[in-house]
């Protein structure tokens, strides 16, 4: 299982829900398909992620939930890394460290970004056939089917292993840690760190240096418009807003309304 | 093959209602900005019997289509489709490759972008040409929180994707002359390893929230999953679809089809009433297409406040029922 953690490159921090050790949702979706198999059909569950030291928390939470290793990429040259640069650690990730893996599963979307772009991406580094947004995966011997909703077409595929699939957010419920399996998870710690010269990367395929996207600049949207506050008891806004509105909504829905509240006896 | 003309392609994504319709949003947005670098507007088609989205393309701004045409390309398939869009940007070397931020477009353009070298801005919510004709490619970033201007300053071509409802399409003309050029299908396409088993189109909703022209949208500051389900009997009052913010899909309290976002449905309706909602950038980008927006939420400061129309300061959940109320003594039923 694969997880892309936002690293800030302006603050060099992680984001805060993160930085408490909270695992980017989507991917807590990604392990329960991990933990299923596991029960299933037994599988050895790695667990990777990227960030600074601090998101080792995230691995514990996966051992503590079944996962059977975890590996942390950590390295400051890897932060600032798009999803081109991120991809491509990560495949260099798994070809040292899984390199007889059957199935890599990861989260469809992070949080923060959302650009759902590191598994696909993952897929062609690793050269292997991936499918994106899964929602239910059955494995028979050696040949994986998934079923997915894809621009309204419900899809029923097929691939031979070894495969990546991203895994949808509505999949499944991921389980929770017993606080005891947490404990454990702490006390027998199982991570691999692991950094750019241990993988043998090039600084410059990594982070910022290995993207080809650059940010030019960030800022904060500021939309405000002038705008109309109302405030009040509820039933009075009300009343204001069909004063007010009372056509433009009446237009919009197609449907007549009395604007005024004497229209009543009228 | 390399033509010295610099253009600007448009993945033609055409396998349902939307999809072709942020086709032709794009196609509106690379005209907008060839002028700019002197770029000719080409669109990519890769199926079977497509004569009917060729003609549709010109009609919308493609001066130039790129056909591939095979009963094996009938299927969506996305290492035949990749294999071939990368060919073909191999050979002719386009400076820019907009592909819509489908289902299929967001699997799609990674895979293109990753063989080409190149970078890949997802979900763009606004594409322009800097001073020195790169393309910035605006999107939000950061958690919501902020957005990002970003280039691809030295590979080629510069690459993005965009949600249908972002741009607007030109209106369908006639009297456009494009030039067609029909690529034989490669000898050596590779084979399939994601299979199609089996597919079949889901039933399209009645009314689509995209199309909507009310929009009743709920945040957390609803207060509760059930408090939340009032939002569907206001909607039923004003004919109007149901969205909501990604907590409230994480909550379990909407089904995720109903995300209002920049990972979501863009809307425009004519009126948007907006409840619980403080305004992450992924949200509020889905909605400023919006004419009119009502916002019900505690904080005034909150930035969807900020961008109403009409910022109601109140509880959300007790205006909605205050709402219901009022709509119902006034809506008159001869």
């Amino acid at each position: 299982m694969v997880s892309e953690l936002p690293w800030d490159e302006k603050t060099g921090t992680l984001r805060r829900n993160l930085a408490e050790g909270m695992m980017n949702p989507a991917c807590a979706n990604a392990l329960e398909a991990a933990l299923e198999i596991k029960r299933q059909h037994g599988a050895d569950i790695t667990v990777i992620t990227m960030g600074p030291p601090m998101a080792e928390e995230v691995l514990y939470e996966a051992l503590a939930l079944g996962a059977d290793e975890g590996v942390l990429l950590t390295d400051p040259r890897m932060a600032g890394g798009d999803t081109y640069a991120t991809s491509y650690t990560l495949a260099r990730t798994i070809e040292k460290e899984c390199p007889d893996f059957d199935l890599v599963l990861c989260g469809c979307h992070t949080s923060d970004s959302e650009t759902s772009q590191v598994g696909p991406q993952l897929a062609e580094e690793l050269d292997v056939p991936g499918v994106a947004y899964v929602e239910r995966l059955e494995l028979e011997n050696r040949t994986a089917r998934m079923h997915r909703l894809s621009d309204n077409f419900i899809e029923t595929l097929e691939m031979d292993l070894p495969g990546l699939v991203t895994v949808a957010t509505r999949a499944n419920v991921p389980r929770y840690p017993a606080l005891g399996g947490l404990d454990i998870a702490f006390g027998r710690p199982k991570i691999k760190l692991l950094d750019s010269s241990q993988l043998g990367l090039e600084s410059d395929t990594i982070g910022l240096r290995g993207s080809p996207t650059k940010i030019l600049n960030v800022y904060s949207p500021t939309a405000a418009k002038k705008n109309t506050v109302l405030k009040g008891t509820p039933k009075k806004i009300v009343d204001q807003i069909f004063i007010n509105y009372g056509d433009k909504i009446s237009g919009a829905i197609g449907k007549d309304l009395k604007t005024h509240h004497h229209d009543k006896q009228s | 093959m390399n033509t010295n003309r610099c253009s600007i392609w448009v993945f033609g994504d055409y396998r349902n209602y939307f999809q072709n319709r942020v086709t032709l949003q794009l196609l509106s947005k690379a005209n907008d900005l060839a002028p700019k670098l002197a770029a000719e507007v080409c669109a990519v088609l890769f199926g079977h019997d497509l004569d009917e989205y060729v003609y549709e393309y010109i009609a919308h701004g493609a001066r130039k289509i790129y056909v591939v045409e095979h009963p094996c390309l009938k299927n969506y398939s996305i290492e035949k489709y990749t294999d071939l869009m990368v060919r073909l940007a191999l050979d002719y070397q386009p400076e820019a490759i907009l592909v819509g931020a489908t289902s299929f477009g967001k699997e799609f353009a990674p895979r293109v972008a990753k063989r080409l070298g190149t970078g890949l801005t997802a979900d763009c919510i606004g594409l322009e040409i800097t001073e020195k004709g790169q393309l910035l490619q605006i999107a939000p970033s950061f958690g919501g929180n902020l957005v990002a201007e970003i280039i691809t300053p030295k590979q080629r071509p510069q690459m993005a994707t965009v949600r249908p409802g972002v741009f607007q399409e030109i209106p369908h003309d006639n009297q456009l002359r494009g030039e067609v050029v029909r690529i034989p299908i490669p000898e050596n396409l590779p084979d399939d390893r994601v299979r199609l088993i089996a597919y079949e189109r889901q039933e399209q909703r009645e009314q689509r929230i995209e199309e909507a022209t009310v929009v009743v949208c709920g945040g957390r500051g609803m207060g509760s999953r059930k408090k939340f389900k009032k939002l569907f009997d206001l909607a039923e009052l004003l004919s109007a679809e149901v969205g909501g913010t990604r907590p409230v899909v994480y909550a379990g309290w909407l089904d995720s089809d109903a995300l209002v976002g920049q990972a979501g449905k863009h809307v425009k309706p004519q009126i948007l009433l907006s409840f619980g909602i403080s305004g992450a950038i992924q949200h509020t980008a889905a909605i400023s297409d919006a004419d009119f927006i009502i916002a019900v939420n505690k904080n005034p400061n909150a930035t969807m406040m900020k961008m109403a129309d009409v910022a109601v300061v109140a509880d959300a959940n007790q205006l909605c029922t205050a709402l219901i109320k009022g709509l119902k003594e006034r809506i008159q039923t001869r």
